[in-house]
């Protein structure tokens, strides 16, 4: 929220940063000059604040077209002996994870961070993950920090870390701390010159078993420099009882649950702020003082295990622990399943303890909830008012009932995921990952010699066409897979905040850029294609009714720009309901714009019996005039 | 301060910029000198969903970003139906609700699935569970600021006006100055206005 915060020159100053506003100032304070995303929540904010102070901190960032290649191009500044960060979310490490454990065997040189957003809960995800077993596999150390303030303070040490070990620094942060916000006292920043040094003498060789040894001797090494990092912390009474373990926000719901349940006197918390590799002397001094150990975490029991397995080589048998293993520390999904908070981690506590907690609550609730007679409705995801995709999607389902041949539809990562659920009429029927929608459309296109006669359609953005969908469009041209792909092109990346893509016209940093337009690349792969705007219902239904009875791997671009970027700082249309017009119920047509076609400004006015726009929520594109039945919904194309 | 730490959830419906009111009230909480802690809870809700963010003002000691049930002090809710759910989990008979009277309907509501409380019976629901409750017209007073969409800086306005919280207008003022330009600083001015005078007094 506050980029004049993160440019801020005095240090000692105090302002509100959110989590991903401190992650990129600790950068700036590091001296950080190369930094690489593909965006994607909960970090998307880190590159975009970067790339808005690019050109005053002379350094450089880059919406790459997906993590892997912004790992790469990172990794490059880094051998030149740059710093350089790198920012995905959890998925994205999916992508990057070849070359990331590649790059953890060759080490690098110039300080390289790894901020990974992990995102319990899958708030903004398709699924949950904890990336930190991927990072221990990969043989990456790995940072958490607690809290806003500590997200900007280790992204900052992060990068002294990774050039004393010459090995990428992950800075694994959750949404509670990437999306929170909170008051920040600022460093020095730094402005080092740009030297980038790599010559016919620097050789960065990801080959032979040796290595491997190197790795362990790095890995061994960070296990012994962690025991004394300032991350880790103590706090409780100086012989305590039991000691909970606690890693990320967790640390903050710990303290306030043991607060809330009186017991800050007996037991006390050790902060670990470095996750991979473990500290194992500093854990072995103080589990060597309780009978008792609780581990707070998020979201597998990745430090239970290996403080477990730690205990089990030097102190076998002489701690109980107890944590998502035991089933003791557990939301209402389950161990290991979803966020932890202080509600949580108090009852999980209280249960160890032999305390009772309740929390608080009110005595006439049941009464209130009984005046609204119905249940309370949920608040389900829809498309924003005027989406474009909701428009392709009626177009689909439309032109998929004309077809009749009960055509399947396959999906993919972006906004229009949401056309699983209600707001897509419930049309797609797999969701997976980035890009594996174009994959699984050539298989399915692939099985008709096995007598498979339904028309295949899938639907993929255009940021993730450009990331993902490219080798799986060629390999189904090369076998001529049968399948219709769809591209919902609205011109940017919508879902994150709408980050450019190759199909754009300037870069992050807001240079001219050379647009790669997705026409190119689909006549290279040598696919026939039209292009279509999907506002126009009736002609989008018509070219992919079309579509659906031709042959071969072919491609329709949806084309309109995403609304909320369209209508930013201009006068919208103005959208209303001719009340001579509209006849209510007694047309026939069951209420369509509110109740069939479902925009969230198409309400019923239940007084009059008419439709209504609802003028706070209207964007204006007029789509729904052009469906009403009886012509009643009038547009006012705005000034 | 009267509670320590002080809880504000702000609550609506994605779009109705929830999250940048939550700022402004950190970043007004900062320059007075407060420790702010802010948890937002939004997901992919710029498509509709709920959303919460959970303030905490202390005057020296770090929070962390989540609200323990039962314990809010003050809930600003702009939308009904997402005031009551906020309020049976965090409220407590002395939480002080403000509250836009202005419902947004869920798409299960618009299909006629569900059915959206009529919102008086929503107002007497709050009541019961906590009489502190102001109603305010507030995506009306926002149209007469000029926009619809300035109805989060109404409900700042009277977060700021209902002397609940330890630091006063200017604080605002000022963090909505140095946030917007132009038109847009002279509409959140006038719509943060309208919201402090209704609450004000």
């Amino acid at each position: 929220m506050s980029l004049a915060g993160v440019c801020q020159e005095k240090a000692g100053v105090k302002v509100a940063l959110t989590g991903n506003e401190a992650i990129a100032r600790g950068a700036l304070e590091a001296g950080v000059a190369y930094a690489a995303s593909y965006p994607g929540s909960p970090t998307a904010e880190v590159l975009g604040t970067l790339s808005r102070v690019a050109k005053q901190f002379n350094l450089y960032a880059e919406w790459s077209v997906n993590e892997k290649v912004a790992m790469e191009g990172v990794a490059a500044a880094s051998f030149a002996g740059l710093r350089s960060l790198v920012v995905m979310k959890a998925d994205g490490l999916n992508v990057a994870l070849d070359f990331a454990g590649a790059l953890a065997i060759s080490g690098c040189r110039g300080g390289m961070v790894m901020v990974l957003g992990d995102d319990p809960n899958a708030h903004s995800s398709v699924r949950e993950e904890d990336s930190r077993n991927l990072c221990k596999a990969k043989h990456l150390p790995v940072l958490e920090p607690s809290s806003v303030r500590e997200a900007m303070e280790m992204t900052r040490e992060a990068f002294a870390l990774s050039e004393e070990l010459e090995l990428p620094v992950v800075v694994r942060c959750v949404t509670r701390v990437c999306h929170a916000s909170g008051d920040v006292e600022l460093g020095e920043l730094v402005r080092p010159e740009r030297k980038p040094d790599f010559t016919r003498e620097n050789r960065v060789i990801t080959f032979g078993i040796k290595l491997h040894a190197g790795q362990e001797s790095k890995l061994a090494r960070a296990a012994h420099l962690v025991c004394d990092s300032a991350f880790n912390s103590y706090t409780g009474p100086e012989n305590p009882e039991r000691l909970v373990i606690a890693s990320g926000p967790c640390y903050m719901y710990a303290q306030e649950a043991l607060e809330m349940l009186g017991a800050g006197g007996t037991t006390g918390i050790l902060k670990l702020g470095t996750t991979w590799p473990l500290p194992e002397a500093l854990l072995l001094e103080h589990m060597e003082r309780v009978p008792e150990v609780i581990f707070a975490e998020e979201v597998e029991p990745f430090v239970e295990d290996n403080v477990m397995a730690l205990a089990a080589g030097c102190l076998p048998g002489k701690v109980r622990f107890y944590g998502k293993r035991s089933g003791h520390v557990a939301g209402p999904a389950g161990p290991g399943i979803g966020e932890l908070d202080p509600d949580v981690l108090a009852a999980s506590l209280g249960n160890i303890l032999g305390i009772n907690y309740s929390p608080g609550t009110i005595d006439n609730k049941q009464e209130a909830l009984s005046l609204l007679e119905d249940k309370m409705p949920d608040r389900e995801l829809a498309f924003c008012a005027g989406c474009p995709h909701r428009a392709s999607f009626w177009a689909v389902r439309a032109a998929l009932e004309l077809d009749g041949r009960g055509g399947i539809v396959l999906g993919d990562i972006g906004c229009y995921t949401l056309g699983m659920a209600r707001t897509g009429y419930y049309l797609l029927q797999t969701v997976h990952c980035m890009g594996a929608g174009i994959g699984l459309a050539g298989g399915m296109g692939n099985l008709s010699r096995f007598g498979f006669d339904k028309p295949v359609v899938t639907l993929v953005g255009d940021s993730t066409f450009y990331h993902a969908a490219i080798p799986a469009l060629i390999n189904a041209r090369y076998h001529n897979s049968n399948f219709m792909c769809i591209i919902l092109d609205n011109e940017t990346t919508a879902m994150t905040g709408h980050q450019p893509h190759p199909g754009r016209q300037h870069t992050a940093m807001g240079e001219p850029a050379h647009t790669v337009p997705m026409e190119d690349i689909i006549r290279g792969v040598g696919m026939p294609y039209i292009v279509q705007d999907p506002y126009d219902v009736e002609a989008s239904i018509e070219v992919i009714y079309d579509l659906l009875r031709q042959e071969g791997p072919r491609v329709l671009i949806l084309r309109r720009s995403c609304v909320l970027a369209a209508v930013r700082g201009k006068q919208k249309d103005r959208v209303y309901v001719n009340e001579d017009k509209c006849i209510g119920d007694s047309c026939g047509c069951g209420r369509f714009c509110s109740r069939v076609f479902a925009c969230p400004a198409n309400v019923w006015d239940a007084e009059k019996g008419r439709a209504r726009i609802d003028e706070a929520v209207c964007n204006g594109c007029g789509v729904c005039a052009s469906l009403c039945p009886q012509g009643a919904i009038m547009v006012e194309r705005g000034v | 301060m009267v509670k320590e730490p002080l809880n504000i959830i702000i609550t609506g419906v994605g779009g109705q910029g929830n999250v940048l009111a939550s700022q402004v009230v950190s970043a007004a909480a900062v320059q007075a000198g407060y420790r702010v802690a802010v948890g937002e809870t939004f997901g992919v809700s710029q498509r509709g969903g709920s959303v919460m963010s959970h303030v905490r003002l202390s005057l020296n000691r770090p929070c962390g970003p989540l609200i323990p049930r039962g314990q809010a002090h003050v809930v600003a809710g702009f939308e009904p139906l997402e005031t009551m759910r906020v309020l049976l989990d965090y409220a407590s008979a002395e939480t002080v609700v403000i509250m836009n009277n202005r419902p947004n309907y869920p798409l299960g509501c618009l299909s006629g699935e569900h059915r959206y409380p009529d919102p008086e019976r929503v107002e007497e629901a709050v009541k019961k569970m906590t009489p502190r409750l102001h109603v305010l017209p507030a995506t009306e007073l926002a149209k007469e600021a000029g926009s619809p969409l300035a109805a989060n800086m109404v409900m700042t306005g009277a977060l700021a006006g209902s002397g609940l919280l330890p630091f006063g207008r200017e604080c605002f003022i000022s963090v909505i100055g140095s946030l917007f330009q132009g038109i847009v600083r002279d509409l959140n001015l006038q719509a943060f206005e309208s919201g402090f005078r209704r609450m004000d007094g």
